[in-house]
């Protein structure tokens, strides 16, 4: 059977880390109280939970009763679009219109247009060919029935940076709410919630080192946002069910320890993009900032997902955009926003880099990727 | 591999030889992509069909991919069978499937993979003589598959491997049972994978909305006999849905899309003394007219023996040596010969 021994899909899911490893062991063992239970065992869950979510406040700059455990980004992305808008119809509130941006996460996308069927109007905010939403356009579009503009932080796909601030403050002085997804720039990029000026924002575990199954949600003091589950009071009376503990213990600490990293992963991305275009690929997205971790590169005339299979015939793991239900490979939306060519986007892999990525690796895989390629 | 029991005894049986396999479902329609498609269990293209195909890869250590050649898949082949019916023609997808996707961009991808041979768990056999290769039907004649490989270009002969065509279909299903591959008692899939309710016309028209109109039928001398209700719905060789109150039984004869009539006969009107093939594709080097050659003209027909009146690079034209009645326009027609009358010599579509 085959392996893998370079990973570069850290986009994608990242490796727990140790510590993390460490701090669960007594969660899956004699720690398996329920945290809403009065007794010693439930408190000492309570507690682990508590410090937990202080940990994830510190890194996104809120308080800790602003941040809710949810099962992952998606929960998270799924939740703030409905609860926002159960919210608004539960209330009889007259806003019924949605601004998101073309590139978000396709949970943020078909949440929205879910919302269609309950007489929501979705209107796409287009990107340029960096896939970087204009603020000036996206404030020109901003109605007095505007209910929330959801703009991602990072992308997931190219890495660019949107620039969530300069829309949420005029957003916010119009009443809108905002709500953005940041699970790529955590531990990437350094950012706080006080000064993206944001109502709402998601976070996921696995992607910094947590746990597949958790992730976060920021509700600033003062939003009601409806709740998704019902049948429980956990989460504040806001989100039903039994805590993933072990979890959100993961959370916390990744979080911790998820300091942005921006120097290393920074000069590894230098190195990396200098390579590929030695190889005559086309990276995206160049003329804007982006993350450090995510390049997303073009060969073109060559098929990128033929590449990304002899890659990991290899042993490397690349990137190479969303997959269906069966695991083939589906066109990029982000990739036709920033208006490339479909024989350009077929030739699209995404390479992304961790905390854990080495100056070794990079310089192995652009070596084998060349063999690939000449192939 | 299509998470069916023949591809997954195939990779088995080359695993076992000693190759490098790896194994490859194609997603070519986004049906599993539709909410409540997902609980299907028949058919290709379901998620259960890669899901299978994917556990098999998993038993026999091989990696495993999907890859997505949906839209080559929509382009040789479905407009193509959308785009036959227009002519009034009957098309075979499966053919096209296996000329245009399986064995030509799928190939194809094998090659950028890395990969020196692709391999199926078609029932038929290419061997190689000398320094060329034939192709021949498989040793099970209830289960040979190949007549839908009558396309397949002689050049990348070479290339491909059948392991199932010295088997036969109850064979293949003791090696899986004794491999544990559970696929063994799954139901064979019927349908054509992009229309999985089986209701063609209803395809067709959702893309051609032109085909319903209604036309005249009439019989062989040009009399209108009655009315149809849009070509789509027959085919040369059909008896039912005509409407018509006649003394003796009719069937449609021709289909003819240009004056959007449909013509009828009684069954004796099926019967042809030739057909001729065009856009033929030959496998080997045809033998001089006269020679006495076998026909299929259907995926499951038996062959039938003809003469060859003549050919030439793109078509031929046969005599059958008794009066036949499976001829549909749009057909394939495979032309077998050698030594054991199973060799494949040339394939081409009915005219």
């Amino acid at each position: 059977m085959h392996s893998t021994r370079i990973y570069l899909d850290h986009a994608a899911s990242a490796p727990v880390r140790l510590e993390v490893r460490d701090a669960i062991q007594p969660w899956l063992s004699e720690g398996y109280g329920n945290p809403s239970s009065p007794y010693a065992l439930g408190q000492d869950a309570r507690a682990a939970m508590d410090d937990a979510r202080s940990q994830v406040a510190i890194l996104i700059g809120a308080q800790p009763d602003e941040v809710l455990f949810t099962s992952g980004g998606t929960e998270s992305d799924n939740w703030a679009l409905w609860g926002m808008a159960l919210n608004e119809l539960r209330r009889q509130g007259s806003r019924r219109h949605l601004l998101i941006s073309s590139v978000e996460h396709h949970a943020v996308l078909e949440s929205a247009h879910a919302l269609e069927a309950l007489g929501f109007e979705v209107e796409e905010l287009p990107v340029d060919q960096n896939g970087r939403v204009d603020p000036l356009a996206a404030i020109g579009r901003m109605r007095d029935d505007t209910l929330l503009v959801a703009l991602m932080l990072v992308n997931n796909e190219v890495g660019t940076l949107e620039p969530v601030a300069a829309v949420a403050e005029p957003a916010r002085s119009r009443g809108i709410l905002v709500f953005t997804d940041a699970v790529q720039a955590a531990g990437r990029i350094p950012f706080q919630v006080a000064s993206l000026g944001v109502d709402l924002l998601s976070l996921s575990a696995h992607k910094i080192g947590g746990l597949k199954g958790c992730g976060a949600l920021y509700i600033r003091r003062g939003i009601g946002l409806d709740p998704l589950l019902r049948g429980g009071a956990q989460e504040r009376g806001r989100r039903a069910g039994t805590e993933n503990v072990a979890g959100v213990v993961a959370m916390g600490v990744a979080a911790e320890l998820c300091s942005a990293t921006t120097a290393q992963l920074g000069s590894l991305q230098t190195r990396l993009e200098v390579g590929l275009e030695n190889l005559g690929g086309v990276v995206h997205a160049r003329g804007t900032p982006r993350a450090p971790h995510i390049t997303s590169v073009s060969f073109p005339g060559k098929r990128a997902e033929s590449l990304a299979l002899r890659l990991d015939l290899e042993g490397i793991a690349v990137g190479t955009g969303p997959a269906c239900a069966s695991g083939a490979r589906e066109p990029s939306h982000v990739l036709r926003a920033m208006g490339i060519a479909p024989a350009m986007a077929d030739g699209t892999l995404r390479v992304s880099t961790g905390p854990e990525t080495t100056l070794g690796e990079i310089e192995d895989f652009l070596s084998d990727l060349e063999t690939v390629i000449h192939a | 591999m299509s998470g069916g029991v023949d591809s997954a005894v195939a990779a088995a049986l080359l695993v076992e030889a000693g190759a490098e396999v790896i194994g490859i479902t194609l997603k070519l329609w986004r049906g599993e992509d539709q909410a409540g498609a997902a609980h299907r269990l028949d058919g290709c293209c379901t998620l259960s069909a890669v899901e299978d195909a994917r556990r098999a890869a998993r038993k026999l250590g091989i990696p495993h991919y999907v890859l997505n050649l949906q839209a080559d898949f929509e382009h040789a082949v479905v407009d193509d069978f959308v785009a036959e019916y227009g002519r009034g023609r009957t098309p075979n997808p499966c053919v096209r499937c296996n000329q245009h996707i399986k064995f030509a961009a799928l190939l194809e991808r094998a090659g950028e993979m890395g990969c020196a041979r692709l391999a199926t768990g078609h029932y038929a056999r290419i061997e190689q003589r000398g320094d060329r290769y034939v192709v021949r039907r498989g040793v099970d004649q209830a289960k040979d598959q190949s007549y839908v490989l009558g396309l397949l270009q002689p050049q990348h002969l070479a290339r491909i491997s059948l392991p199932l065509g010295g088997l036969t279909k109850s064979e293949t299903r003791s090696l899986a049972a004794a491999r544990g591959l559970e696929l063994a008692a799954k139901p064979e899939s019927q349908e054509l994978c992009f229309v999985e309710d089986g209701d063609y016309a209803r395809f067709v028209l959702e893309q051609r909305p032109d085909l319903n109109q209604a036309g005249d039928i009439v019989d062989q001398a040009g009399h209108a006999l009655g009315r149809h209700t849009g070509l789509v719905h027959f085919t040369v060789g059909q008896r039912k849905g005509l409407g018509i109150a006649a003394a003796e039984p009719l069937f449609v004869t021709r289909v003819d899309a240009a004056a959007n009539q449909l013509v009828v006969g009684p069954r004796q009107a099926l019967s042809c003394t030739e057909l001729t093939a065009a856009a033929v594709s030959w496998l080997q080097e045809p033998p001089a007219a006269g020679a006495t050659l076998w026909a299929q003209t259907r995926a499951h027909a038996r062959p039938v023996a003809v003469t060859l009146v003549n050919c030439a690079t793109e078509t031929f034209r046969v005599a059958f040596a008794e009066p036949y009645d499976g001829v549909s326009p749009g057909q394939l027609c495979v032309l077998y010969g050698g030594d054991e009358s199973d060799e494949i010599i040339g394939a081409g579509t009915i005219t």
